[in-house]
């Protein structure tokens, strides 16, 4: 049976393999000495890539290959969207960093554009097969780049965590899977829909469905799958580390919310009671420890898993009957566009102030902004922004979140927005130790002098694009609104 | 004017903030240009709001109905819109909080706390004016929430910044910790632990405002949830948590007992400037809340909750006021005070009556007027005599009879001197206990009203006693010999417009009542009969 490829619909994902191919190819020509143009292939090569990616939103028509397997429609445009534009500005923290510390330099690019490819296919897929190649396309290619830096034994640590427990959790999800195509006889998301309408009670299906919550929780980072995060965060090179929490998180999640709310929404009434739990235990057990780290990396570590907390919390809202999954389903999408922005600037800014207080510890960190003030202020803007204080982005994010579970209704979900507030205040903690550190405290030893530290130009671009599309959405949340909402035809099953 | 209705408002809530933006291209060193811009934003600001009045309609317009109404739309996915307007009630509010902004930008002028920034600090004053012009005239809940929490960042880095140094041991840590950084930060967390549930609140109406209205259209408008909420579309035990969590926000900023233990820590601990612009404006946003949101909206709740209200501001009057006579520091004394005022102030919004609300609106204003007097005094004072420590203040009178005269007179009015502005916040919200609502208990708000009267005679007497301590007698042993410098040119334009202002309010409250009783009244109407 031959299946017609529509190459304008795959047209990003091409761009990308080109890139990769090319990032390949000069790397094998380039001297030690030019390898950093690898770099800028890769951020060219990314930038090309959003252009297709603009022409197919422009354009609005679903495109749908290999009999529904894998669609291009105004979600998948998005999420592919919003994959490139991390995408880009880790590049743009990679490219100074990797070249500094002076290891494999095509390797890497090579690696990274591969997990991006992986996170575009992802976003397109709509069954299971394809679902889980865009998955491990994904995590494959991290499992080494989290061990980038051979000879550091926290790096080898840290991917080697990784690497087990994310196969192990992988094998669970795998066997969730063939479960479900086993009771169901069906792989796409179209079919296992209606067929498991009316499931909800087989023992079996229960098994399965917590397979795929395992899986996916590993790649999340909640609670209780979290226990390789922190380590790996900090194990990791910080350009990678951003990736994982930003780029690795948002692919899980998209596949969270294709498979329950595409694949099963008729088995709400297991999933999301479960949910429920992950998410309040996600952003208790995240907050709770990040009150007590030391270490900037590691803070964010708790800080994403608690972030993932919060963007699990609309799923429980699927569990009170007659909810509106549309509205669910838009919560998570803006809450993980903004998330992702705010990550990103965050990681940016850790690189950018660990040039000069040359430590990972938060300690050093004091007096900071008495030295430079526009670092100051970014990390003000970031970690606020985090903490959901507006006029910056993540008060949306946070609002949105709030909004679909009021708007759901029931005992539960109200339980559940009332834990979530407490968390927020527990969070502000935190983050704002953070910002005080840096304004309020004198400094502690000898920051880096001016001339070494400063941040390369591709940083500062990258902080730029960052600062900006926060501040933005913070003040006009319509753009947020205006993804969620183009998303929502997943849920609301198209 | 067309363009001066439609553009005011917005003028007046966003000009401090592109003052903001502009001193942040200022260098630092440029001392004189930084002065200049903020005095002159914030001045134009101030002129702005006086236009206002002039503009004002004050014949008996009916309560929801708005002037210099501006209503565009911002966030259509969720019908949050940028609306802002301005009636009788959020009138006096407004002109107080711009006002006591340009003074409070005036004193600065020469009066830099350390570390010396004025760069920094004037931006954040800026900041924090936006925020508080915004609040007063915000007519969408999401936008109120906005500007709610934009005032929580500045005010934590003015706190933490600039203020007080000392260390501190916290009952139940280990280590000493200075108390700006303690003062700041637990009243960061506290504000927002009120605020993230007061959104909760706004969230559910919302949701419920959809059911409520013919269109079935959800929206966040103050205008649209007031109508529905008169007509009585939110009962039952969704309103019960619906007005407990809004409770919960604005109690904390009003700040009611018992959380209003931020308060003493947050005021004490910080530069003048702040506490002025934190006792002055940041409190009557809670109680602004309350009458703006939650009594329109939710009346039979606010009915229910009344008696429980009053029962927590008499408590807050008096524990403020025993809390005052076991004082030391002069700055923590004048903290506690506002405990107190405001407990006063709630009161009189508790009897859900036309005299009560009154008595609260004249009561913030007084209280903002009075109370950012005392602040401004108590901290050129510990600026000049290096401690707040009353017991070694004493005969301040005979070192500086301006600085001394200026403090006595704004201690009668803080007391509740009869023709002083202070005198009418009390006064009448004790009478309106007397005669609360139909249908509350009137033994709750009598024995309320009795105990508010016994809480003025405890507020005279720790004012009194802190006259005492601070005014009279001798100067002690530490300052003999030593030339302290009196009142300066810029203290006295920051302070001599306050002491007119305080006296004309007490014998003339008209030109408070003249906008706020045409308001009140149809709002008590409109949302109680």
């Amino acid at each position: 049976m031959p299946f017609t490829i529509d190459y304008f619909a795959l047209m990003p994902e091409l761009v990308v393999v080109a890139t990769m191919l090319g990032v390949f190819t000069l790397d094998l020509i380039l001297p030690r000495a030019r390898k950093y143009w690898t770099a800028t292939m890769a951020v060219a090569g990314t930038t090309l890539a959003a252009i297709p990616l603009v022409l197919l939103a422009a354009e609005g028509t679903t495109r749908s290959m290999f009999d529904g397997s894998y669609v291009v429609d105004e979600f998948a445009v998005i999420l592919k969207g919003v994959f490139i534009v991390s995408a880009y500005i880790v590049l743009l923290m990679s490219h100074h960093y990797i070249e500094s510390d002076r290891y494999y330099q095509g390797e890497y690019y090579f690696l990274l554009l591969a997990s991006v490819l992986g996170s575009l296919v992802m976003a397109s897929s709509r069954d299971l097969i394809v679902l889980f190649i865009g998955l491990e396309l994904t995590t494959g290619p991290l499992y080494l780049l989290t061990g980038w830096r051979k000879g550091d034994a926290k790096s080898n640590e840290a991917s080697m965590k990784y690497f087990i427990l994310g196969i192990l959790s992988t094998a669970i999800l795998l066997y969730g899977m063939s479960m479900l195509y086993g009771l169901t006889g069906e792989v796409t998301f179209a079919g296992l829909a209606e067929a498991t309408m009316g499931m909800a009670d087989e023992p079996a299906i229960v098994v399965a469905v917590f397979g795929l919550i395992v899986g996916f929780g590993f790649k999340i980072s909640a609670v209780p799958f979290h226990f390789w995060a922190p380590d790996t965060y900090e194990g990791a090179p910080t350009p990678v580390t951003a990736y994982l929490s930003v780029n690795s998180k948002a692919a899980g999640f998209v596949a969270f919310l294709l498979i329950m709310y595409q694949a099963l929404p008729g088995l709400s009434e297991i999933w999301a009671p479960a949910l429920w739990l992950l998410a309040v235990l996600s952003m208790t057990v995240g907050n709770l420890a990040a009150l007590r780290q030391s270490n900037i990396v590691r803070l964010l570590a708790y800080s994403s898993i608690a972030q993932a907390g919060f963007m699990l919390v609309p799923f429980a809202a699927a569990a009170v009957a007659g909810a509106d999954l549309a509205e669910a389903f838009s919560a998570t999408v803006i809450y993980l566009v903004i998330y992702a922005v705010m990550n990103l600037g965050a990681f940016a800014v850790v690189i950018a102030a660990a040039r000069k207080t040359r430590s990972g510890e938060i300690r050093a960190w004091s007096g900071l902004a008495q030295v430079d003030t526009r670092l100051g202020v970014l990390v003000t803007v970031f970690f606020f922004s985090l903490a959901g204080i507006p006029p910056l982005a993540g008060w949306f994010a946070k609002f949105a979140m709030f909004r679909s579970v009021i708007i759901a209704g029931g005992t539960s979900t109200v339980v559940l927005a009332a834990i979530a507030a407490v968390n927020s205040v527990i969070a502000l903690y935190y983050y704002a130790r953070v910002v005080k550190s840096v304004w309020l405290d004198d400094p502690v030893g000898e920051f880096a002098p001016e001339v070494e530290a400063a941040p390369a130009g591709s940083l500062r671009l990258a902080l730029l694009v960052a600062l900006a599309i926060t501040v933005v959405i913070g003040l006009f949340p319509a753009i947020a609104t205006f993804v969620g909402d183009a998303s929502r035809v997943i849920a609301s099953g198209g | 004017m067309e363009w001066f209705e439609t553009w005011a408002l917005t003028l007046i809530v966003f000009l401090p903030l592109a003052g903001a933006l502009l001193l942040g291209l200022i260098p630092g060193q440029n001392e004189g240009a930084l002065k200049a811009t903020s005095l002159l934003v914030t001045a134009l600001a101030f002129v702005l709001s006086l236009v206002v009045i002039g503009q004002f309609d004050f014949s008996g317009v009916p309560y929801n109905t708005y002037q210099l109404e501006v209503n565009e739309t911002w966030i259509g996915a969720i019908n949050a819109n940028y609306h802002l307007g301005i009636d009788g009630i959020s009138l006096p509010l407004l002109i107080l909080s711009t006002f006591v902004m340009v003074l409070s930008v005036i004193y600065s002028l020469n009066h830099w706390e350390e570390p010396r920034n004025p760069k920094a600090f004037l931006i954040l004053m800026l900041i924090l004016a936006t925020g508080l012009n915004g609040t007063f005239v915000a007519l969408d809940l999401v936008l109120f929430f906005i500007f709610f929490e934009v005032v929580l960042v500045p005010m934590y880095f003015m706190i933490g910044i600039w203020g007080d140094r000392s260390p501190r041991r916290i009952p139940g840590f280990g280590r000493e910790v200075q108390t700006r950084l303690y003062a700041s930060i637990k009243f960061f967390l506290f504000t927002l632990f009120g605020s993230a549930f007061m959104l909760l609140g706004f969230l559910a109406l919302y949701f419920a405002s959809g059911d409520a209205s013919e269109s079935g259209v959800r929206t966040f408008d103050i205008v649209e949830l007031t109508v529905l909420g008169s007509e009585g579309a939110f009962t039952g035990s969704f309103a019960f948590l619906v007005f407990g969590a809004m409770f919960l926000g604005f109690a904390v900023k009003v700040p009611m007992w018992p959380l209003h233990t931020w308060l003493p820590d947050a005021h004490t601990a910080a530069p003048t400037v702040g506490s002025v612009l934190l006792a002055a404006i940041m409190l009557k946003l809670g109680s602004y809340g309350f009458i703006r949101i939650s009594l329109p909206i939710l009346p039979d709740e606010a009915a229910n909750w009344a008696p429980a209200i009053a029962i927590l501001a008499v408590i807050g009057i008096i524990y403020g006021s025993l809390a005052c006579l076991a004082q030391t520091d002069m700055k923590r004394l004048i903290a506690f005070s506002s405990v107190g005022h405001m407990g006063f102030i709630m009161l009189g919004i508790a009897t859900l009556t036309d005299v009560g609300i009154n008595a609260a609106v004249i009561g913030m204003v007084a209280h903002g007027l009075i109370t950012g007097l005392l602040f401004f005094l108590a901290g050129s004072m510990s600026h000049r005599y290096h401690t707040r420590e009353m017991s070694r203040l004493g005969g301040n009178m005979k070192l500086m009879p301006v600085m001394g005269g200026i403090l006595a007179f704004t201690a009668m009015a803080s007391l509740g001197l009869p023709g002083l502005a202070g005198f009418w916040g009390e006064f009448m919200s004790l009478v309106g206990a007397y005669n609360p609502l139909d249908g509350l208990s009137l033994g709750v708000f009598r024995t309320a009203m009795v105990l508010g009267a016994v809480g003025t005679v405890l507020t005279a007497g720790y004012m009194l006693y802190m006259l005492q301590q601070v005014n009279l007698g001798e100067p002690g042993e530490e300052w003999q010999g030593r030339q302290f410098h009196d009142v300066d040119r810029f203290e006295m334009t920051a302070w001599a417009p306050l002491v007119v202002l305080i006296v004309v309010i007490g014998f003339y409250p008209k030109v408070i009542f003249n906008a706020t009783t045409e308001s009140v009244v149809s709002l008590v109407e409109m949302v109680f009969s």
